[in-house]
């Protein structure tokens, strides 16, 4: 049985990876996963300096979901360079690292400082709907999109895949114009935006008012958008949005993702990326598919 | 820290909503200490994120955890309708729990903070006294008083001193030289500065909503002083590096 796929001219082991902000820098889980078992580890979104992140309460649960404002805390490039990339060669795992910033000097300056890493891919973060500035305020005007994918795509070593936004009117104007900026390949689907109000106290449950809705409430709005990307444009897609069992995954995949990341189920099972992956053996031995390959975008 | 099913070994209602549940988790047993937490997941498939739950008590030779909570939301009452025989998916023991010191305590809990107190106040071996604030209802007070003296506040005066926690310290002419509390936050922060006033050690524990309960996602960060190692700013993780803060080391909002 082949699991073997390859993204942007990088091969992975496998089709697994984590979702972004989900899985810390890989660490936190490792009583729980061997890291070099998954396709590969993507980092929490990583900036050029450490990043505060909002208020608390930052979370709260959703019919079949949840809601998160963590607002994209993270130690800043250098700690992660010096302390989270080595630990993670050391356990041989593959990394995609996750970058966001607030202005594109700021993507440029994580991306550059990337260069001699052994990183194998970039995922650049431009959906993010819990910081003020940059984040989806890039990812949801298509010029804007272009012009920053242009921009890190001309200082990057490592391919670079962008990072979607759901809370857009259509997904593929967003694909197609980070395409034409030069991207190697897409990430959908990040949050969609959603807000929770505690009708004892008449408050907003998060200080931040909205937050990101994550789970497998929004699995459907991920393939749906996966398959019309897939269709819309020729770049390889890794796909993302409430993939709690191999079954979901498999669902991704014949949309249109070459690679799945699973996010919100490491919460409800810290396990839940490996019985994905036993998942997905499981569907190709009853099927007998030799290779997983053979269902990306069968739709 | 494992996950596993524990089964029920029994579950009793003690209060107004409040639920007395033993687990047979024996990996978890051994492992737990006073003021760690363990994360309940719902066997409803809608409600993914984990209930974190403090230890009130730990019987490592007969491979139980005892948890007293409140039914908060759907999910803490799906628990109280769960029966004896009936099982759960159960991560822990989490967090980083009391350090024990050998000085003279006063073990502090209030509300659904008691709980968490109980197997501190248990194993806690040097002179102490309890002092425990409720609303009005009385919960596992006689459990306290087999260990050590207990202080009452109640809200209305029912019991013990009418007021805060603080009344009753000041009341019964409490002292010490650590401070071990858990309990809302108002009364957190006036315990961490009667502590400062007092040049005593506070050690209090600390909630918040979090989703992962292992330090991965930073839902459940608390400022503090002192840069954190995790992420290198001023936030400490309530999962991973607490529940138990020096109340120095936290500021308040």
């Amino acid at each position: 049985m082949n699991l073997e796929v390859k993204l942007a001219g990088v091969t992975f082991k496998n089709p697994v990876t984590t979702a972004s902000g989900t899985f810390g820098s890989g660490a936190e889980y490792e009583e729980f996963v061997d890291l070099s078992a998954l396709g590969a580890v993507t980092t929490k979104g990583v900036a050029n300096v450490p990043w505060e992140g909002n208020p608390t309460p930052r979370i709260a649960e959703t019919y079949g979901g949840m809601l998160n404002a963590v607002g994209l805390q993270n130690p800043g490039i250098e700690l992660f360079c010096e302390r989270d990339i080595p630990h993670l060669k050391e356990k041989n795992a593959s990394i995609i690292v996750n970058v966001c910033g607030r202005t594109v000097e700021d993507y440029v300056e994580v991306v550059e400082r990337l260069s001699d890493e052994p990183v194998d891919l970039l995922e650049i973060n431009v959906s993010c709907p819990n910081v003020k500035a940059g984040g989806i305020a890039f990812g949801q005007n298509p010029d804007a999109l272009y012009e920053i994918t242009k921009a890190i795509k001309a200082k990057a070593k490592q391919p670079i895949v962008m990072k979607l936004s759901p809370n857009v009117t259509d997904i593929t104007e967003m694909a197609k114009a980070a395409e034409a900026g030069g991207s190697d390949a897409l990430s959908l689907i990040n949050t969609i935006t959603g807000m929770k109000i505690d009708i004892h106290r008449r408050k907003f449950i998060l200080a931040n008012q909205t937050g990101g809705m994550s789970g497998p409430a929004i699995k459907p709005v991920a393939v749906r958008m996966i398959y019309q990307v897939h269709k819309a444009c020729s770049l390889p897609i890794i796909g993302m949005g409430g993939v709690m069992t191999g079954e979901d995954a498999i669902e991704l995949m014949m949309a249109g993702a070459t690679m799945v990341a699973v996010g919100t189920a490491n919460f409800h099972n810290p396990r839940a990326t490996v019985e994905v992956l036993d998942g997905i053996k499981a569907y190709m031995e009853r099927y007998h598919i030799e290779d997983i390959n053979e269902i990306i975008g069968c739709m | 820290m494992v996950k596993e099913r524990a089964v029920i070994v029994s579950q009793k209602c003690i209060g107004t909503d409040i639920y007395d549940m033993v687990l047979s988790f024996p990996r978890g047993a051994k492992e737990a200490k006073p003021g760690q937490f363990i994360a309940m997941y719902c066997e409803d498939g809608t409600k993914l994120l984990p209930r974190p739950i403090s230890i009130c008590g730990i019987d490592a030779e007969k491979g139980t955890l005892r948890v007293v909570y409140r039914i908060a939301g759907e999910g803490t009452r799906l628990f109280s309708e769960m029966k004896e025989g009936d099982s759960l998916e159960v991560l822990g023991p989490l967090g980083n729990g009391f350090t024990m010191k050998e000085e003279k305590a006063i073990i502090v809990g209030g509300g659904i903070g008691i709980p968490p107190m109980l197997e501190l106040d248990k194993q806690l071996s040097c002179e102490k006294t309890v002092v425990l604030g409720y609303r009005d209802e009385l919960f596992l007070k006689d459990e306290f008083e087999s260990y050590a003296d207990v202080v009452v506040a109640t809200e209305d005066g029912s019991c013990g001193t009418k007021g805060t926690v603080i009344d009753a310290i000041k009341e019964a002419g409490v002292d010490g030289k650590v401070i071990y509390a858990c309990g809302p936050m108002p009364m957190l922060k006036a315990l961490a500065e009667y502590a400062e006033a007092h040049d005593m050690e506070a050690q209090i524990s600390l909630e918040e909503r979090m989703a992962c309960g292992i330090g991965a996602c930073l839902g459940c960060i608390c400022k503090t002083k002192k840069k954190d190692h995790h992420t290198n700013v001023n936030n400490q993780r309530i999962c991973k590096d607490g529940p138990v803060f020096d109340a120095k080391e936290v500021v308040f909002s």
